[in-house]
C-alpha cells in the first residue's frame, strides 16, 4: 500500500479521535469534580445525535449551526439530572451510583428506541462529501469542521476553568470539599453546573459524530466504553488528557481498521487501555493520586 | 456437619429457610412450562449474583466483567463437546481452571499495580470486551457466526450429558444455588471472610494489621471467576448456542451484578432475593404491558429503568435488609 492512504487514514483517525477526545473531555469534567463515573454518557451523546439528525430531516437545519443550541439543551438535562438525582448520591458508594445510572441510560436508550425505532438515520448535508486537498492529503470536511468545532469547544471551557470566578469555585469544589463548604461554596449548585458543562461537551460532540456515523438507539452502551477507554488512557480528570487520550483512540482504531480487519479495531483500543492501567494508572497526563 | 451449617440462626431464621427450599423444591410440579423458565432464569441469576458477590459485598471490587468468566465456562464446555463429545462435567473441570486462571491474571494484574476502584472495575470491561472481540475472530468457536450445541426432542433427562428438559436445569441450578450460598456462608464465617470484610472497609488498616491483602484479594478473585464458569457451562448447555456478541456483552456483566445490587450488597440472601426481584419484575412487566395492549419494542425497559430508579432511592442497602426487619429476622431492634 502507498504511503499516502496510511496518511490520510492517520489524519482521518487524528480528526475523529478530536471528537472523541470532546465526549470524553466531558466524563472527564464530571468525573474530576463530582467523582461520579457517568455510565449513562454514551447515551446522553445518542441523545443530542437524535435532536441532530431531527432538527435537520424536519427543518434543514445544519448541525454545526445547531451545536450550541443541542449543547445548552444537554446541558439543562444534565443539570437537572445533578439537581434532581445524583446529587444525594454523592456520598454512597460506587455500587449504588453505578446502579443509578445504569437505570438512566436504561430509560434514555429505550425511549430512544420508543421515539425513533431501531433503524440507523444519518445527517445528509449538502457538503458531506467535500474535501480538501493538501498535497498527497485528502481530508473530509466534515471531519475536519467536527475537530475543528471539538478544539473550539474544549479551548472554550479551558478558559472557563481557568479564567472565571465560577470555574475557580468548581475547581475548589474538586479540590477540597469540605473546605469548599467552609468558604461558603454552594456545592450541590456546582456541582449540578459541573455535570452540565459535562453534558454540553458530550452535546456538541454528538452533534458533529451525527455528521460521521450512523445513528442508532443502541449506539450508547459503545460509546460510554469508548469515553471509559479515553479518559483512562489520558488521566482521568485531565482536560488535555482527555483530548490526548481521543487522538490516541482515534489513530489507533483507523490505523487497525486498515492494517488488519475493522471489526477488531476496538481490540487496540482495549489493549491500550490494559497497558496504560497496568503501567500508569493515573493515565498519560494524569496526576499520581496517593 | 448440620449442627455447625445451622450454627447462630433463630429457630425463625431456620423455618422460613426450610419453608423457601420446600417451596423451591416442589415448585416444578405446579409450575407451568413458562412459570418454569422464568424460575430458572431466576436460580441462574441468584447462583452467579452470588459468586459476584464475593468479589464486590465480602472483598469490596467492583467487578464490572463477570460475562467474562461466564462466557469462558460456556466456550470451553461446548467447544469441548462440539469438537470431542467431552461431556459437560468433564468440560467443567476445564472450565473452572481456564476461569480462574483468567480471573488470577486480571487480579494479579490489577492488584500488583494497586489498580482499585473505579478503575478496576474498568479494566474488568475491558478484559470482558477483549474477550467479546477475540472469541469473534476465533475459528475454533465459530467466530461471530455462532457456536451450536445438536438439539433433540429428548424424552429422558440425561444428567451426565446435560441434555434434557427444562426440569433438569431447574433442580441442577437449584442444586448449584443452595451450594453456593452454603459455600459463602462458610467463607464468610471463615478466617478469609474476616479478611475481606476488613479488605473492604478499609484496606490501608488490614494491611496494616498483618493481613496479606494481595494473597486475599487474589483468593477473592479466583474462587468468584471459578464459581461463575459453572453458570457458563449451564448456560451453554441450557440454551445450545453461543455468540460472543451475546454472551461476553457488557450488558450480560451488568444483568450480573443488578441482582446483586438490588438485593443487598454483601448480604448472603441478597443476590437471591434480587434476582427474583428483579426477573419477577421483568416478567411481570412483559406479562402487564401485553395484557393492556401495549406492544411497543423497549417499553418494558423504561418501565424496568424507572423501577430500578426507584429501588436504588428508595432502599440504597438493598431490598434484603429491608426485608430482613419485615420478617422479623434483624439481631438488631429495627
Amino acid at each position: 500500500m502507498p504511503f499516502d492512504i496510511y496518511l490520510n487514514v492517520a489524519v482521518g483517525g487524528i480528526l475523529t479521535g478530536l471528537v472523541y477526545g470532546l465526549m470524553a473531555l466531558g466524563l472527564s469534567v464530571i468525573f474530576g469534580v463530582v467523582r461520579v463515573v457517568n455510565f449513562a454518557h454514551g447515551e446522553m451523546m445518542t441523545v443530542a445525535m437524535y435532536i441532530a439528525v431531527t432538527l435537520f430531516s424536519a427543518f434543514h437545519l445544519d448541525p454545526l449551526v445547531m451545536l450550541v443550541p443541542i449543547a445548552a439543551v444537554l446541558g439543562v438535562f444534565g443539570y437537572a439530572l445533578q439537581a434532581g438525582l445524583i446529587n444525594p448520591f454523592i456520598t454512597r458508594p460506587e455500587h449504588s451510583q453505578f446502579l443509578l445510572l445504569v437505570a438512566v441510560a436504561i430509560i434514555l436508550v429505550n425511549v430512544l428506541l420508543i421515539v425513533f425505532g431501531p433503524d440507523a438515520k444519518n445527517v445528509q448535508v449538502s457538503y458531506a462529501y467535500d474535501s480538501f486537498q493538501i498535497g498527497p492529503l485528502i481530508v473530509d470536511a466534515t471531519k475536519a469542521y467536527a475537530a475543528l468545532a471539538a478544539l473550539v469547544v474544549a479551548a472554550a471551557l479551558f478558559c472557563f476553568f481557568q479564567y472565571t470566578t465560577l470555574g475557580t469555585a468548581i475547581r475548589a469544589c474538586a479540590d477540597n470539599y469540605t473546605g469548599a463548604l467552609v468558604v461558603g461554596l454552594d456545592v450541590k449548585h456546582l456541582y449540578a453546573l459541573t455535570f452540565a458543562l459535562g453534558s454540553a461537551c458530550v452535546g456538541a460532540a454528538g452533534v458533529m459524530l451525527a455528521l460521521i456515523v450512523d445513528v442508532t438507539p443502541s449506539l450508547g452502551p459503545a460509546y460510554t466504553l469508548l469515553a471509559f477507554i479515553i479518559v483512562i488512557t489520558g488521566g482521568l480528570g485531565s482536560m488535555p488528557g482527555a483530548l490526548l487520550g481521543g487522538v490516541m483512540i482515534g489513530l489507533t482504531e483507523a490505523l487497525a481498521g486498515l492494517l488488519f480487519t475493522p471489526s477488531a479495531k476496538s481490540m487496540f483500543s482495549f489493549a491500550i487501555l490494559v497497558l496504560v492501567l497496568l503501567f500508569r494508572p493515573q493515565g498519560i497526563l494524569g496526576k499520581k493520586v496517593a | 456437619m448440620l449442627g455447625r451449617l445451622t450454627e447462630g440462626l433463630s429457630a425463625r431464621t431456620l423455618i422460613l429457610l426450610t419453608l423457601l427450599l420446600a417451596v423451591l423444591l416442589a415448585a416444578p410440579f405446579f409450575a407451568s412450562d413458562y412459570l418454569l423458565t422464568v424460575l430458572i432464569l431466576i436460580l441462574y441469576f441468584a447462583y452467579v449474583g452470588q459468586a459476584w458477590n464475593i468479589m464486590m459485598g465480602f472483598a469490596g471490587h467492583l467487578s464490572l466483567g463477570h460475562a467474562l468468566y461466564v462466557g469462558l465456562g460456556a466456550y470451553t464446555a461446548a467447544a469441548l463437546y462440539v469438537h470431542y463429545g467431552i461431556g459437560p462435567w468433564i468440560g467443567l473441570l476445564v472450565a473452572i481452571p481456564i476461569a480462574a486462571l483468567a480471573g488470577a491474571f486480571i487480579g494479579y494484574l490489577a492488584f500488583r499495580f494497586k489498580v482499585g476502584g473505579v478503575y478496576f472495575a474498568i479494566l474488568t470491561i475491558a478484559f470482558a470486551e477483549f474477550a467479546r472481540v477475540g472469541f469473534d475472530h476465533l475459528a475454533w468457536t465459530k467466530g461471530s457466526s455462532g457456536l451450536f450445541l445438536p438439539v433433540a426432542q429428548y424424552s429422558k433427562n440425561d444428567l451426565w450429558h446435560l441434555r434434557g428438559q427444562p426440569v433438569m436445569f431447574y433442580y441442577v441450578l437449584l442444586v448449584a444455588v443452595v451450594a453456593a450460598f452454603i459455600g459463602c456462608r462458610a467463607l464468610l464465617q471463615s478466617r478469609i471472610g474476616y479478611f475481606w470484610l476488613a479488605i473492604r472497609e478499609d484496606e490501608e488498616a488490614a494491611r496494616s494489621a498483618g493481613i496479606d491483602t494481595f494473597r486475599y484479594k487474589m483468593i477473592a478473585v479466583v474462587i468468584s471467576a471459578a464459581m461463575t464458569s459453572f453458570a457458563g457451562v449451564i448456560y451453554a448447555f441450557y440454551y445450545n448456542n453461543l455468540f460472543p456478541e451475546q454472551v461476553f456483552h457488557i450488558s450480560r456483566s451488568i444483568e450480573i451484578i443488578l441482582g446483586p445490587i438490588v438485593g443487598g450488597v454483601g448480604t448472603l440472601f441478597g443476590p437471591i432475593l434480587g434476582a427474583f426481584v428483579l426477573t419477577g419484575l421483568a416478567e411481570s412487566l412483559t406479562e402487564g404491558l401485553h395484557a393492556i395492549g401495549i406492544d411497543i419494542p423497549g417499553a418494558k425497559q423504561v418501565f424496568y429503568g424507572i423501577c430500578l430508579l426507584f429501588v436504588i432511592m428508595a432502599l440504597p442497602d438493598g431490598v434484603w435488609p429491608w426485608v430482613k426487619r419485615r420478617l422479623g429476622l434483624s439481631e438488631r431492634a429495627p
